[in-house]
């Protein structure tokens, strides 16, 4: 409650807060606010915005209603992108616990390959993985995940390998704990919190790579995804800009909101630390 | 300068079992694709009996085990042989060795743009924290930092290319033109002038906002408070002391981010149609070319590896504290 209180405390955290509420309720709500299946044809094509009252964001070139395909575009924006970055975090905290707790060669053969997926271009291999798998929206996940959990499994070893040696580990070392219980209960819970404030770069950047994969037609193509939206409005670019410049700048606000989130959190952690310091008196 | 090479000699030792770990996980993908090179050759001559193809399997090799083809495709890239392109039918390396500069030329303007432009005002914004200039400057950064590269391409295609007709909107240079020297390079760079303006506008945000938060671990430092405490200007204390210090963990992440742009690449070449690495990425893709899309892959990864090593020694020579043998992977 109190990291609850200290996020809406920083501007980032506040603005980003009820953008990111405002998304979600988008997303939940989408069969609600814009019900049938946003891929029928609602209206004639290429009707230009704010010209018919019941589709105020216009028609694209086979006339579908844009704004249904905005409002259901937040839904598999947001669930693409939170799912990655999930799934990356989760391999990469275990990974990295893995190789920072056991030491050694496993050590040594884990983080050469987490070495080879940082060097490898996700995007690429992302791209390679939904052409030989097929367009689907689980492949997309996964291909977003493979190309983004080199990240934090890198910064939880270092954690980890920070951590080990504390006297509270020594401590329940001594008591006889068994070493799997110290990784889950000890050292688990202390070195998580500096892998999370990764979460939000991770999601946006899962999000970014989403749109990019749809726009070269490697999105599932029974959904909507606003990467798809801007790829097929380029083929009317010159008569009608506003089908591929819509759902850019809904893009464009997905990413800025989930970064400001990601802004007030850091801060707010930050400050938690530094009230605790106060309270404790000067430790130096 | 026996530093130097003993630092190259130990980023090839870590190199060689990264580029292995690289090379199984293409050819795992390889394998997974559903038909194979013979598959394709049959449709593309209207097809054949199955014991045509059975013959061609085994001339071929695809008829042993996973292991044994792993070696066998091993070897072959040991000989520099990446395979061949279905597709283009044609050898997959010289489809590469044909496309690379051109994505080089693109990826390299668009770096120095962004290092130098981010760079400066990252600086600019880092000299005072929290005044004015310095939220302007942040704010536009996060905006950049959050524009797809390819929506902002598409609009920056409308604007100067469509609507005001200032720049060409595709391609490399003027088809068939007969332009030499001085005129085809002005030629180039005049197409060149939107896709490098494109990712150097995305990557910039990137520079600016790791120069500024660098700058802001620097201001702490006790070296700084005695050099206002010398009665040293702002802007010497800025540019001589602050900077200077700061610049260090870019060079790290110019490494880093080598390889996101060679990603970010594809895009941007795809819809100012460049024949570059990228857009050969998306036609093997679409054209369902497997080997030469891994030979793309492998191909980045070793260009990746080398950029970090090339960036390692300009590490070594900013920052003269750090001796090679402290740097571990």
């Amino acid at each position: 409650m109190r990291l609850v209180r200290l996020i809406f405390g920083t501007t980032e955290g506040a603005v980003g807060a009820v953008l990111l509420s405002l998304l979600v309720f988008i997303a939940l709500f989408a069969p609600v606010l814009s019900p049938g299946d946003p891929l029928d044809i609602a209206g004639p094509p290429l009707l230009h915005p704010f010209s018919m009252a019941r589709l105020p964001l216009g028609t694209d070139s086979l006339g579908r209603d844009v704004l249904a395909g905005i409002i259901h575009g937040t839904r598999t924006s947001l669930t693409v992108g939170l799912a990655a970055a999930f799934a990356a975090i989760a391999v990469g905290v275990c990974v990295g616990l893995a190789a920072g707790f056991s030491g050694g060669l496993v050590d040594e053969a884990l983080m050469r390959v987490v070495d080879a997926f940082q060097i490898l271009p996700g995007f690429l291999l992302a791209l390679a993985l939904v052409s030989v798998a097929g367009a689907s929206l689980p492949v997309v996940v996964l291909a977003i995940a493979l190309g983004a959990w080199a990240a934090p499994a890198r910064l939880m070893r270092a954690q980890v390998l920070s951590i080990r040696e504390r006297d509270y580990v020594a401590a329940a070392r001594v008591t006889g704990m068994h070493p799997l219980e110290i990784a889950v209960k000890e050292i688990l819970p202390n070195a998580l919190p500096p892998v999370l404030t990764l979460a939000a770069v991770i999601v946006a950047a899962a999000i970014l790579t989403e749109s990019a994969l749809s726009f070269l037609g490697l999105g599932d193509p029974n959904i909507v995804t606003w990467g798809t939206m801007i790829a097929e409005g380029r083929n009317v670019l010159r008569s009608a800009p506003f089908l591929s410049v819509l759902p850019g700048l809904a893009l464009v606000v997905t990413v800025i909101t989930v970064y400001l989130v990601g802004e007030g959190v850091t801060q707010a952690l930050a400050e938690g630390k530094a009230g605790q310091v106060d309270r404790q008196g000067p430790t130096a | 300068m026996t530093a130097a090479l003993r630092l190259i000699r130990r980023r090839l030792a870590t190199s060689i079992p990264v580029l292995l770990i690289v090379i199984v996980l293409t050819f795992v993908l390889l394998e997974f694709s559903s038909g194979d090179a013979v598959d394709a050759y049959l449709v593309s001559i209207g097809g054949g009996d199955p014991a045509v193809a059975a013959n061609l399997r085994h001339a071929y090799g695809l008829d042993q085990s996973h292991l044994a083809r792993l070696w066998l495709y091993l070897s072959s890239l040991a000989r520099l042989d990446l395979g061949w392109s279905v597709a283009f039918e044609r050898p997959v390396a010289d489809l590469i060795v044909e496309r690379l500069p051109n994505t080089l030329l693109l990826m390299g303007s668009a770096t120095a743009l962004a290092f130098g432009l981010g760079t400066s005002f990252g600086i600019v914004a880092g000299a005072r924290p929290e005044s004015a200039t310095d939220r302007v400057i942040s704010t536009v950064s996060l905006i950049l930092y959050a524009i797809p590269g390819f929506w902002l391409g598409l609009v920056l295609n409308i604007v100067f290319a469509v609507k005001l007709r200032w720049l060409p909107s595709a391609g490399l240079e003027t088809i068939a033109s007969g332009r030499t020297g001085w005129a085809r390079m002005l030629d180039i760079a005049m197409h060149l002038a939107l896709p490098v303006g494109t990712l150097a506008a995305i990557y910039m945000a990137l520079f600016m906002r790791v120069m500024r938060a660098s700058m802001a671990e620097v201001w702490r430092l006790d070296f700084v408070t005695f050099a206002r405490a010398k009665g040293l200007s702002h802007r010497r204390i800025v540019l001589r002391h602050v900077a200077r210090n700061a610049l260090l963990p870019l060079v790290t992440m110019l490494g880093l981010q080598s390889a996101a742009m060679l990603g970010g690449s594809v895009v941007i070449e795809s819809i100012f149609a460049i024949p570059g690495f990228g857009r050969l990425a998306q036609e093997a893709v679409t054209q369902r070319d497997t080997p030469l899309l891994l030979g793309i892959i492998l191909t980045s990864a070793v260009l990746v590896i080398v950029v970090n090593l090339l960036l390692d020694l300009v590490y070594a020579l900013l920052d003269p504290r750090l001796q090679p043998s402290d740097r571990s992977a």
